[in-house]
Parts: C-alpha cells; sequence; structure tokens
C-alpha cells in the first residue's frame, strides 16, 4: 500500500510539475516574448483560466504526502522550513502579478506586475530545481527523523550540506532551461503571430542548452550520489522513462524545427515527465534519502501512515484525480482556439 | 524570548489564517448571491440582474485571487511550523485536508475559471450552472477545513497507534463529527450575514450618492434581505448550540470566554465587566442572573464550572483575550441583528430607500461581521489552548522543534510586510471597481479592459 501512495506522491507532483511548469516556462519568457501591452495581455490570455487549477495539483500532491507519509511532510517542510517560504512567497507573487495586472491601464503597474511575474516564475523553476537535487543528494536525517538544513554550507555536496551547493545549483538551472522549453512550445501552441514566433525561437534555444547539459547532470548526480542509478540494473520501469525522455526531446526538437507546436508541447512534457519518472524509479523505496548515516533515510516501509488509512483514501483520492481531469478537459475544451488579448472576461 | 520559537510560530499562524480568512468569508456568501442573481436573470429575463451579478463577480475575483495566494502558504504551514502535530495527526488530519485539495479546490479554480472567462464561450444556462459549481465547491471547501478544525477540537473516529502516533479508523466520523457540522453550520451563516453587509453596504452607498440606483435598490433588497435572515441563524439556533457544545465538552474554555472563576448554579451571564486572573474575579461586572445557565444547559439550575475547578495548567493561556473576543463577538451579533431588523422592517413598509439614517448605518456597517468572525476565530482557538488537539496534544508539543526562533520571527515579519502591500492593492482595487460602478463594462463584460484598455 505504502508504495502505491509512492507512486500516487510521485504522479501527483509530476502532474504539478508539467502543467504548472508551462505557466513557469511562459512567466519567464513572458517580458521577452511579449513587448506589446496586447502581446502580454494574450500570454496571459493564455495561462490564465488555467494556472490555479494548475496549482492545485501541488496541494493535491502535498496533501497525498501529508496523508501518506506524514513524517516525511512534517520533516520534510520544517527542516526546508526558509527554502519554502522562499518558494510560497514567490507563488503568491506569481498569482498576484497573473491576476492583479491587467485589472489597471496603468503602464507602470503593468509593467511592474510583468516583471514580478517573470521574476518569481524563473526563481520558483530554479527552487524546484534546487528541491529535488536536494532530495537526490540527501539531507542529513537524525535516527529521530528530523533535519534542519542551513541555506548553504561551502557549496561542496558532502556532508555538512547545505540547500545550495555546486550540484543543486546546476539542477535548478537546468531546470529552468527544461521549463523554458515546456513554457516556449505551450505558447507556441497556444498564441499566434510574433507571440508565437518569439515563443518557438526561445523554446528551441533552451532546448539546445538542455541537450546539451542533460549528460552533464547525469554525470553530477553519479558523483553526488554514487550507487543511485544502480536501480538500471534491476528496474525495467527506469528505462522506460528515459526512453519516454529522449523521444520527447527528438519530438521537441523535430516539432520546434518543423512548426509543429502540438508535437513539441508533447515533446517537452515528455522530457519533463519521463525525467521525473527516471528519477522516482531510481529514488524508491527512499523518500528522504539520509546522509552521512543512510540508515536514517524516511522510506516508505518506515515513513508511511498505518496501512487501514491509506487503503481507505486510495478509493476516494483517484476518483477524485479523475473528477479534476475533467473539469480540466471541459476549460481546455472551450480554450481550444488561440488565446487573443481580449480574451479576459467575455465579450470584450 | 526570541529564542523561545513557540510564540512566533503561534502568532506566524494566527495572523496568516486571520488574514487569509478575511477573503473566503466574503466568497462564500458572494458566492450564494452570485447564483441567486443569475438565477433570478434567468427566471424574469431581466438582464439587469445579469449586469448585477456581473459586477459582483469581479469583486469576488478579486477577493478570490487574494484567498488563494493567501490560501497556499496555510497548507504548507501545518508541516513547516507545525512539524510534530503534522506527524502525530497526519494520517487523520492530512486526509481532510487532502480531501479538500481534491474534491474542493479543483471544482473551485476550474469554475471560476469559466465564469470569469467563459461568458462569451457558454450559453446562459452553462453559464449559471457554473456559478453554481463555484457556490458548491467553495462550500465545500469550508467543510472540509471545518472538519479538520473540528478534528482539532474535537477528536473522533481516531485510535492511537503502535507508535503513539494518531492514526484513522473511522473517516466518516471524521467527516460528520457533530462538532464540524455545528461550526460550519454557525460559520456559513456568519459568512452569508458578511456578504449580506457588504453588499447591503455598496447599495446604500450608491443610493445615497444618487447613483446607479436601479443597481443600488436590487443590492439593498437582497443584501437585506439575506441579512436579515443570516443574522438571525448565526445566535439562533447555531451560536447557542455552539456555546452549548463548548459547555459540554470544554467546560475550562466556557468558564474563561464568560470570565468566570468560582463554580455553581444559576450562573448569571456576563454583559460587561474585566477579567482580572491574578486576583481570580471579574472587575466591575453587569450580569444577567442566571441566564449563563440557562443558556448552557437549559435550565437556571445548571451547574457552570468555574476555572477554579479545573489545575492552572489546563486553563486557556491568554483568558482575557479570550473574554473580549466572545463578547465581542456576541456583542456584534445582537446589534447586527438589530440593524438589519430594523432595515428589513423599513424595506416591507417601502421606506428604507428613502432613510438616509437607516442608509448610512447600512454602508458603515460592513465592517461588523468582518470583526465577528474574526473575534470569533480567536473565541474557537483561543478556547482551545492549552490543547492543539483537544485533550492529545499540547500546544507546546505540536511546534517544529527544529526552526530557530528568530528563523520563525523573521518569516513572521515577512508575511506581516506581503500582506501588508497585498492589502493595499487589494483596497484600492477594490475601491477602483466600486468608483467604477456596476454599469462600468457595456455589453456584458466581466473583464476590466474593455473599459480602459
Ligand atoms: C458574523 C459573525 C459571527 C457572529 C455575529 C457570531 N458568531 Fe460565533 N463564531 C463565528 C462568527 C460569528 C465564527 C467566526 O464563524 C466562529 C469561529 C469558529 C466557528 O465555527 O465559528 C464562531 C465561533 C463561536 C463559538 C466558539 C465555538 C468553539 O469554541 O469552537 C461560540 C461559542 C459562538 N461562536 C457563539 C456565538 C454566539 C452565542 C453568538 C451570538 C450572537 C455568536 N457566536 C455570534
Ligand atoms: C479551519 C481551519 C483551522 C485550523 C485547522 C486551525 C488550526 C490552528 C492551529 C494549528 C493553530 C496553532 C496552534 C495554536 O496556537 O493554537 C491555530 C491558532 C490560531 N488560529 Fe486557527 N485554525 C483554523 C482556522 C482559523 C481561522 C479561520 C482563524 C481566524 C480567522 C483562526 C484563528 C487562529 C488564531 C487567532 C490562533 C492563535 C491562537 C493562539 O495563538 O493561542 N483559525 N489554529
Ligand atoms: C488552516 C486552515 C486553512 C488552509 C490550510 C487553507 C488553505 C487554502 C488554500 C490552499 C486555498 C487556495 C485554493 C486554490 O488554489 O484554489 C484556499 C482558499 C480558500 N479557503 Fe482556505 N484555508 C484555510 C482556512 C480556511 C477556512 C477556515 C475557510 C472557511 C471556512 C476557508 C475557505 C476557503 C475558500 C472558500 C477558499 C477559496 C478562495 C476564496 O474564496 O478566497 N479556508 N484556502
Amino acid at each position: 500500500m505504502a508504495d502505491l501512495w509512492y507512486v500516487i506522491v510521485a504522479g501527483a507532483l509530476t502532474a504539478f510539475v508539467l502543467l504548472d511548469g508551462y505557466d513557469f516556462g511562459a512567466g519567464m519568457l513572458h517580458r521577452w516574448v511579449a513587448r506589446t501591452d496586447d502581446e502580454r495581455r494574450q500570454v496571459i490570455a493564455a495561462i490564465g483560466p488555467f494556472w490555479d487549477g494548475n496549482e492545485v495539483w501541488l496541494l493535491a500532491a502535498g496533501g497525498a504526502l501529508f496523508l501518506a507519509f506524514p513524517k516525511v511532510l512534517s520533516a520534510g517542510l520544517s527542516g526546508f522550513y526558509f527554502a519554502i517560504f522562499l518558494v510560497l512567497w514567490c507563488l503568491i507573487g506569481r498569482g498576484l502579478a497573473i491576476e492583479f495586472r491587467s485589472h489597471v491601464a496603468d503602464r507602470m503597474w503593468r509593467s511592474f506586475f510583468d516583471t514580478l511575474f517573470m521574476a518569481t516564475s524563473l526563481l520558483l523553476a530554479l527552487f524546484f530545481g534546487v528541491a529535488l537535487a536536494n532530495i537526490v543528494r540527501g539531507v542529513p536525517l537524525s535516527a529521530d527523523g528530523w533535519f534542519s538544513l542551513e541555506l548553504f554550507t561551502q557549496f561542496r555536496a558532502t556532508p555538512p550540506v547545505g540547500i545550495l551547493d555546486w550540484y543543486t545549483i546546476t539542477v535548478g538551472l537546468f531546470a529552468v532551461a527544461a521549463l523554458a522549453v515546456h513554457g516556449g512550445a505551450f505558447l507556441a501552441l497556444r498564441t499566434d503571430g510574433v507571440v508565437r514566433d518569439r515563443a518557438r525561437l526561445a523554446a528551441r534555444r533552451a532546448l539546445s542548452g538542455v541537450i546539451v547539459a542533460w549528460p552533464l547532470v547525469t554525470w553530477a548526480t553519479a558523483v553526488v550520489r554514487p550507487g543511485f542509478f544502480d536501480a538500471f540494473a534491476w528496474r525495467p520501469l527506469a528505462w522506460l522513462f528515459v526512453i519516454i525522455a529522449l523521444a520527447g526531446t527528438v519530438a521537441a526538437y523535430a516539432g520546434l524545427r518543423n512548426e509543429r507546436d502540438g508535437l513539441a508541447f508533447a515533446g517537452s512534457a515528455c522530457f519533463v515527465g519521463g525525467l521525473l519518472g527516471a528519477t522516482a524509479a531510481c529514488a524508491w523505496p527512499a523518500l528522504l534519502y539520509a546522509v552521512p548515516v543512510e540508515a536514517n533515510s524516511l522510506t516508505t516501509a518506515n515513513a508511511a501512515a498505518p496501512a487501514d488509512g491509506l487503503r481507505s483514501a486510495f478509493f476516494w483520492y483517484l476518483p477524485g484525480l479523475l473528477l479534476a481531469m475533467g473539469y480540466f478537459a471541459l476549460l481546455a475544451r472551450l480554450h481550444r482556439e488561440k488565446a487573443r488579448a481580449g480574451d479576459y472576461g467575455s465579450h470584450g | 524570548m526570541l529564542a523561545d520559537a513557540l510564540i512566533w510560530h503561534r502568532l506566524q499562524f494566527a495572523f496568516t489564517i486571520t488574514f487569509h480568512y478575511l477573503f473566503p468569508v466574503l466568497t462564500m456568501g458572494l458566492a450564494l448571491f452570485i447564483v441567486v442573481m443569475k438565477a433570478l436573470a434567468l427566471r424574469t429575463g431581466d438582464a439587469r440582474w445579469d449586469d448585477a451579478a456581473r459586477f459582483w463577480i469581479r469583486i469576488f475575483g478579486i477577493n478570490f485571487a487574494v484567498g488563494v495566494v493567501t490560501g497556499i502558504p496555510m497548507e504548507f504551514q501545518f508541516g513547516t511550523n507545525w512539524a510534530r502535530l503534522s506527524r502525530y495527526a497526519g494520517p487523520v488530519i492530512g486526509q481532510t485536508l487532502a480531501l479538500e485539495g481534491i474534491f474542493a479546490f479543483f471544482l473551485e479554480s476550474s469554475f471560476l475559471a469559466l465564469l470569469v472567462w467563459g461568458e462569451k464561450r457558454l450559453s446562459r444556462m452553462a453559464h449559471f450552472a457554473s456559478a453554481v459549481a463555484l457556490f458548491v465547491g467553495s462550500w465545500l471547501s469550508a467543510y472540509f477545513i471545518i472538519s479538520t478544525s473540528a478534528f482539532m477540537h474535537h477528536p473522533v473516529g481516531y485510535a492511537v497507534g503502535p507508535d503513539q502516533n494518531l492514526q484513522i479508523v473511522d473517516l466518516g466520523a471524521v467527516l460528520l463529527n457533530p462538532w464540524a457540522l455545528l461550526q460550519f453550520a454557525h460559520n456559513q451563516a456568519a459568512s452569508v450575514a458578511t456578504a449580506s453587509f457588504v453588499v447591503a453596504a455598496v447599495g446604500a452607498w450608491y443610493l445615497l450618492r444618487n447613483e446607479h440606483t436601479d443597481f443600488a435598490r436590487r443590492c439593498l433588497t437582497l443584501g437585506v434581505g439575506f441579512g436579515f435572515v443570516a443574522s438571525l441563524v448565526v445566535a439562533f439556533p447555531t451560536g447557542d448550540l455552539q456555546a452549548k457544545a463548548v459547555a459540554r465538552h470544554k467546560p475550562a474554555a466556557l468558564a474563561a470566554m464568560e470570565g468566570r472563576f468560582e463554580s455553581g448554579p444559576r450562573a448569571g451571564i456576563t454583559l460587561i465587566g474585566q477579567p482580572n486572573v491574578a486576583a481570580r474575579r471579574l472587575d466591575n461586572p453587569i450580569t444577567v442572573p442566571g441566564m449563563l445557565s440557562f443558556l448552557a444547559f437549559g435550565t437556571f439550575q445548571g451547574n457552570v464550572a468555574g476555572l477554579n475547578e479545573f489545575p492552572e495548567s489546563d486553563w486557556p493561556d491568554n483568558i482575557e483575550l479570550l473574554y473580549y473576543a466572545f463578547h465581542i463577538m456576541a456583542g456584534l451579533g445582537t446589534l447586527m441583528i438589530g440593524l438589519m431588523g430594523l432595515a428589513a422592517l423599513a424595506l416591507l413598509t417601502r421606506r428604507l430607500f428613502t432613510s438616509r439614517a437607516l442608509l448610512w448605518a447600512l454602508a458603515l456597517a460592513f465592517p461588523f461581521p468582518y470583526i465577528a468572525v474574526t473575534t470569533g476565530w480567536m473565541t474557537a482557538e483561543l478556547g482551545r489552548q492549552p490543547w492543539v488537539v483537544y485533550g492529545l496534544l499540547r500546544t507546546a508539543d505540536a511546534s517544529s522543534q527544529m526552526v530557530h526562533g528568530g528563523t520563525a520571527l523573521f518569516t513572521l515579519i515577512g508575511f506581516m510586510g506581503i500582506d501588508f502591500l497585498i492589502g493595499l492593492a487589494f483596497l484600492w482595487l477594490v475601491a477602483r471597481e466600486l468608483s467604477a460602478g456596476p454599469s462600468a463594462h457595456p455589453h456584458g463584460t466581466t473583464a476590466p479592459e474593455a473599459a480602459h484598455g
């Protein structure tokens, strides 16, 4: 049962990164791909109906973690205390920027929120990459299951570790590039005119960076966490995810070259999803890997809530997710066409 | 002081939740008004109800956005600030919180998007259905979060597991916790009352200025109608039942709410007085004899325990604040019934729209319900002290012990700064909408764009 919930948590988190990830990507590119007010309103209209629902996937993943692995949730959130609040404050800023910018037709007001939108989106992508890297590298859990991390120590990725070191920052930057591809492909799909052209261009450039950096990041991971990739020897699922990710890069590349935006977006989604899936497959069964004392790790075996509760929660959690996907499909159907500047509200 | 993190964790949670709640308290009630206005539009075919709904959807949207961005940090603070609570009670409250995300927040966020972005794309019926779905979503989210809170006030459906942490035994019992049903009824009535006061205040304001008079009359009629009923329901039966439940299950909290130290039957209810904890008495009391016994137990002979009966370690730790919070809530409740009663009478005798005194009173009274809900939650949460999960886990044993006091103070100050700025921007945006008025967006736009952009 606990392993099933591991899959659910990982799946919901991946859904969050795939969905809200394109909002982050669109945000990062916002001021660059859209230069006039009309163009910027087009970008906002492209993500406007979706971003809040996408963000709820973070809450859905958090909820699953809370009910299934309360020890991981409590140790993780309090251990990363300060970093979590940086993330939360960025989420506040981003939400307000999307919702408030178009309410007032004042140049300075809009310019302020456009920049806020861009900065918070960029930082959020960076932070989520850093967070993932921390989990891969490991955190200094004590025997009773708690830890507390400094923001940084000596940037060396060896104990005593901090949240920021060369490895976590590298992964953070990699996440920024990957989500720039994803967001660029999304905007190409949902907008037209110059915004689409610039979005394609941005996605292509970011994709080149990703293709160069991917092997480097993989190598860095093997250095920082020796044995992480051992799982490949006996977990075919990990291979499957890597193949999906590889196919995704090819599709994204081809899609961006041939102006087939749907293909490009599907490709970037496969790439991001495949990478996260492979990471989750390699990390299992540890949810929080402990350094330097590996035995202190919180795993599906020692951190799960009692099985009865997990079993009953399974019966409402999955149908609930199906419902949520239904709402999403409804929204997406209504917004099939490309987004326009006057879209916000109606009859505009 | 600085090193003692507990106080900062508590203040941060209290500050952020109080600020968050200022927004949903309006949107939950307003969702009902929007449904009613759209239903009236469909029924009567009168497009002016559509215009009215559109105005309130814009106010709703601004409130909702702030509700969302202030709500997300709440979810995380269980883990960041109350790590030992989360580890201990997570198998139970993790379920109700996850239920809220899955069944309520997805619903709300999707259908708000349809309501705001979809009027052009949807039929009138489908647009109305979106309003209904949004209403259901927001009330569901309230129910789930209140069942979380209710578990902490009155734990049911759980067992203590082998590792000393809680485990869930009966999800049905947790969801149908009688405490949750009571809290939900009282709290939702309060939320409808809040929206009524706001809707009526806007109507009164426009009428006093002789602007948008048709819209203003519609708002006043609905606002006063709903406001009167909701204010009554807040006090009776729901508030009364809450008080009875507290008397039964949290006697120390009731004693503190009333500033009562001695036990005994024929307990009087305090109208005015200052609790003096050091001397263990109430200074300058004015009481109605026997009333408290009657209200709490339905008979004047009911024995109402005083604080002296409980060890001091089980006393709520801020008796003065608890006492004043409760009295402010109940006092404002009485005032609200009085004002809405007068206004309803005037409405029925067709004098409301011309009575400047009443219009002024309605235009200025909208903060009352906001103050009452805030003090109401203070009553509930302070009354639960010194427990975080009543009778099971003390607040002092629930916070994140790994987080240093200075760090918690820093994030508290950070939230104060951010929320202050959000508050300013919010007030400014709402003021702009109010001065633009309901007819600022012709041809049925919900968008701020059309007018300015
Ligand atoms: C418009 C707002 C409002 C008004 C006028 C009142 N209340 Fe209230 N009250 C609330 C809004 C509220 C609330 C914010 O909604 C609370 C907080 C927790 C809850 O469930 O509801 C609450 C809590 C609350 C509690 C605490 C329950 C607990 O400890 O868990 C009691 C005993 C009462 N109320 C009783 C009353 C009485 C006797 C009132 C008499 C008129 C009254 N309330 C008016
Ligand atoms: C419904 C969900 C809620 C839950 C689960 C909840 C839970 C908590 C928790 C865990 C604490 C910290 C521990 C403590 O100091 O008691 C707390 C304190 C507090 N909460 Fe709530 N709360 C909820 C709703 C609210 C709302 C809506 C308000 C106000 C509008 C509120 C006002 C407060 C206050 C004032 C405190 C501080 C009490 C103190 O420090 O002694 N709560 N609550
Ligand atoms: C600790 C307590 C609380 C937590 C963790 C919490 C969490 C949240 C979150 C995460 C959101 C944003 C949802 C989205 O992205 O769409 C939200 C919004 C909302 N919350 Fe809370 N909340 C708390 C207290 C309350 C209480 C006490 C109520 C009502 C009784 C409430 C009612 C709502 C409603 C109706 C919304 C929708 C947005 C709005 O109307 O402003 N919340 N909350």
